[in-house]
């Protein structure tokens, strides 16, 4: 089972490389972004079938060491 | 008094750490990362560096090794632990202290000395800077913007858990003396024990008269009281 996992700065934690991207986009002529916010991406294999347990375990590790969640969200999408 | 130098993968400091503890007589042993069982130890300091490459976050994975555990018990019990720089973002990592060191506010790596004035004498750590509270100390990180919540923040002042906290020459704590954009200007906390210290500046750089100050010996010093 393949498992992705997105993990960003959370809304209220100051984020300078996302910002630092959206002023280039500005300077680039994209006039009508308003905000950029950047992350990270994991492609997660699990030996599972059932996707119920392989999205548990995907929380486990997210909560474990992926994300921390002082600053950071994370979302998980059962691939396949 | 016996203490242990954690070595990761990408530590820098380690060997700075250990001439500084044995110039004040401490007997220290290095104790690489992937062994379970620390040495008798009265002091565990894990030191400065980029342990792990900085991967996913920094001190995150050392966070995890499998000498942690060990540290972790040996805090538990009461046994001194120092996190410097590197050691300090894997103390966040690990959860023996509170709050996270994000990136510095400008984006750029800060190497140079500060001034930064200690808060709280009454603890193994800092005795010896009663007469002397205000000290110039090198920084060199790229995360050592410390950043907690408004609880936290508050916890962190009214149980005067807050070790250091950046300033200028005269002591103001200030926007201009803040290095690296932390919140309130924090550079080392303590547990709610104190017997365990994370801070930013390197004490073991700056304990000889041929370097640019003195003023981290009174950290070795006043751990040998």
């Amino acid at each position: 089972m393949k498992i992705s996992a997105i993990v960003t700065l959370k809304n209220e934690v100051l984020d300078p490389q996302g910002k630092v991207v959206k002023q280039t986009l500005k300077n680039m002529g994209y006039s009508n972004i308003s905000d950029v916010r950047q992350g990270k991406f994991f492609e997660i294999h699990i030996k599972e079938k059932d996707p119920i347990k392989g999205r548990k375990l995907a929380e486990q590790v997210c909560k474990k060491l992926l994300s921390n969640t002082v600053i950071e969200d994370y979302k998980i999408k059962v691939d396949e | 008094m016996n203490s242990s130098v954690i070595v990761f993968p990408g530590s820098n400091c380690d060997r700075d750490i250990a001439v500084a503890l044995e110039k004040f007589k401490i007997k220290n042993k290095m104790v690489w990362h992937n062994e379970t069982n620390l040495p008798k130890s009265d002091l565990v300091v894990l030191p400065g560096g980029f342990s792990y490459g900085d991967y996913l976050r920094t001190g995150c994975i050392a966070g995890k090794s499998k000498i942690i555990n060990d540290v972790i018990k040996h805090a538990k019990k009461g046994g001194l632990l120092l996190g410097i720089c590197n050691g300090f973002q894997i103390l966040t990592e690990a959860s023996l202290l509170p709050g996270i060191l994000l990136r510095n506010k400008k984006l750029k790596f800060i190497s140079k000395d500060v001034f930064i004035k200690v808060l709280n004498f009454k603890n193994s750590f800092c005795s010896n800077y009663k007469d002397k509270n205000i000290i110039k100390i090198p920084i060199a990180h790229n995360e050592g913007n410390f950043f907690a919540n408004n609880n936290l923040l508050d916890r962190l002042e009214d149980k005067n858990l807050i070790a250091f906290k950046y300033c200028d020459i005269k002591g103001d704590i200030n926007e201009l003396s803040n290095p690296n954009g932390s919140s309130k200007n924090i550079a080392g906390i303590f547990n709610e024990n104190k017997n365990i210290l994370g801070m930013m500046p390197h004490p073991e750089r700056s304990i000889d008269p041929f370097l640019s100050s003195e003023d981290g010996s009174l950290i070795f010093k006043s751990l040998l009281k």
